[in-house]
């Protein structure tokens, strides 16, 4: 019988969150099961890195190493990264293109379907050692993942019991990712971050338009997102995923600086950057909108600011580390200059980001003042403790609990069984 | 000046840039660029991929100007103090009076409790010119190892 962790959540509106689930290993265990290979689509890859028949790359499903590759007949498939003979790494390469797969303890052979093809000395020598007879090499394929594929963006499952994709992502997130992946792509290149903290808390902070206008001082010092601008949070059916979305100069002076009131440092009127090209927004949609961060439970994240398209992959260690996984891409009918300028503004994202770099130090920070407290919660109640739905402004932090509603589904835990939060 | 000036003098610069970044001297270190500047900090999956994103671009002076006015007024990061070690410096080449110029580094991080840890190791490769006799950075160029960037990326390189 399993241990299973025992939380509680002290109120039904899920506007306490217990401290103890960012903290406790146990509970981290268990998320690998319940969460990463339990009923939910997990990011993989995107197709733009596939291209050609035999390409591979390694990624994670939490903290499960996967191969992603594309088969001689152009299929793909994902594969646990895990030769089924002693469970060495089957490939160690990040990235690259092959035949087949080799595993380099005992060179057992793989196509790229996953099916086992060879195993050296099958029959031993000179008719001492080698396989069993009942060895039946064709039962043995790879652990393979359900993968589907929506606008060139690979998920993967590992349960059965999970809904298809498109039932699982929804309108909203459908619309979105429409949007973002309505031309081919290229892709840009990758950065990469390790967080010392729990990948909730990540999954807490895309959830936080909130946050977006306050921590993140650039934005608001010049101007590319404040409070006081149009946008707001769309979440799905479920509130599990969540649609942070603005639209840029849509704010006035007074009420920005009514808002901003008595915050230190936060807006000041009077910076003005030396070269503004950066902060340009050249028009690429129908509608105004100028930023989207689109996250979809429990793994991705898809960036729209301005210009910069990104997607940003958690990628777990351990209940108190995490990697944030970058990729950059544009849309293969880019000029250079177009390219040079996506280029740019991802200096406004990713580890060194303008904009963007506060967030590795805001989880760590919280996972370090969290790290003894087991009877004490977060206060998730700003956009109020009602209906989890979608959010007409950008103060709120709703969507964190719409994740956390799903979570406790996923997880088994008892929701508003102590009425009050301490 | 005579090649073992030219070289002691583009070792002074290298030397001098890391000391200014470790001295939180960020106002004076953009004083060892042109206006023409490039600095850049790319990791080196990226580069070993033909891929071109960067970790950071600044594709002139001014941009190198925002980001130490957004560090000054703007962005909340780690305290830390800076501390980088260079490696020997070597010039590649001359031509048209730039040199091509490539040293390794690490450079370590120290929080506010005194624990150092490695934040970054990796190898400039520079294009160092002369104005009016003085070394300048036009290209000055961070290839990171360490492209798994821990917490975050804040001060220069």
């Amino acid at each position: 019988m399993r241990n299973e962790p025992q939380l509680t959540w002290p109120t039904a509106d899920l506007s306490r969150i217990p401290y103890a689930v960012y903290c406790d290993p146990t509970i981290y265990e268990e998320e690998q099961d319940r969460i990463f290979r339990g009923p939910t689509w997990n990011y993989l890859a995107l197709e733009a890195e596939l291209p050609e028949k035999g390409d591979f790359l390694s990624t994670k499903v939490g903290e499960t190493p996967v191969l992603v590759c594309r088969d001689n007949d152009s299929t793909l498939h994902a594969f646990v990264n895990r030769c089924m003979h002693r469970g060495m790494m089957l490939c160690r390469e990040r990235q690259g293109n092959s035949a087949n797969f080799i595993c380099p303890y005992h060179q057992w052979t793989y196509d790229l379907k996953g099916q086992l093809r060879a195993v050296p000395f099958p029959k031993g020598v000179n008719g001492e050692g080698g396989l069993p007879k009942d060895f039946d090499s064709k039962s043995i394929h790879l652990h393979e993942l359900r993968i589907e594929s929506f606008r060139g963006v690979i998920f993967g499952t590992f349960s059965d019991k999970s809904e298809s994709l498109l039932d699982y992502l929804g309108p909203e997130v459908i619309y979105e990712i429409d949007r973002l992946f309505h031309k081919p792509i290229h892709i840009l290149g990758y950065q990469r971050q390790r967080i010392f903290g729990n990948w909730k808390l990540y999954n807490d902070n895309v959830r936080d338009p909130n946050h977006g206008g306050l921590l993140h001082m650039f934005h608001a010092t010049f101007g590319l997102y404040r409070l006081s601008q149009k946008g707001g949070a769309k979440l799905d059916a479920s509130g599990r995923h969540n649609i942070t979305w603005n639209a840029l100069g849509t704010d006035d002076e007074k009420t920005t600086e009514e808002g901003y009131e008595g915050t230190k440092k936060v807006y000041n009127a009077k910076f003005n950057l030396k070269d503004m090209s950066m902060l340009q927004n050249r028009t690429e949609h129908d509608d105004d909108v100028t930023l989207v961060i689109l996250s979809v439970f429990p793994n991705v994240v898809f960036q729209q600011i301005s210009n910069s398209l990104c997607t940003r992959q958690i990628r777990t260690d351990s209940n108190d580390r995490m990697e944030l996984y970058w990729t950059y891409f544009g849309y293969t009918d880019d000029d250079e200059d177009m390219t040079r300028h996506r280029l740019d503004q991802a200096n406004l994202v990713g580890p060194g980001g303008l904009i963007s770099m506060e967030d590795g130090e805001a989880v760590e920070l919280v996972q370090t003042a969290v790290r003894r407290e087991r009877d004490t919660h977060a206060t998730v109640e700003i956009g109020g403790k009602g209906k989890i739905e979608t959010q007409k402004s950008l103060v709120t932090e709703v969507p964190i609990r719409g994740f956390y509603s799903y979570y406790c589904e996923l997880m088994g835990f008892p929701v508003g069984s102590n009425a009050t939060a301490k | 000046m005579s090649g073992t000036d030219i070289r002691e003098t583009i070792a002074d610069l290298m030397a001098d840039f890391c000391h200014f970044l470790d001295d939180d001297r960020l106002e004076e270190w953009l004083d060892f660029f042109t206006e023409d500047c490039t600095y850049k900090i790319l990791s080196r999956e990226n580069e070993a991929g033909n891929l071109p994103l960067e970790l950071l671009s600044c594709r002139n002076k001014n941009m190198l100007r925002d980001r130490i006015l957004s560090l000054r007024e703007a962005n909340i990061y780690n305290i830390h103090y800076d501390k980088h070690i260079l490696g020997a410096v070597r010039i590649l080449g001359e031509k048209n009076g730039g040199y091509r110029v490539q040293a390794n580094y690490s450079l370590y991080q120290t929080n506010q409790d005194g624990v150092s840890e490695l934040f970054s190791v990796g190898t400039y490769r520079d294009l160092v010119v002369f104005h009016n006799g003085m070394p300048m950075f036009r290209e000055k160029v961070a290839v990171v190892d360490t492209f798994g960037i821990p917490r975050l990326l804040s001060t220069p390189i």
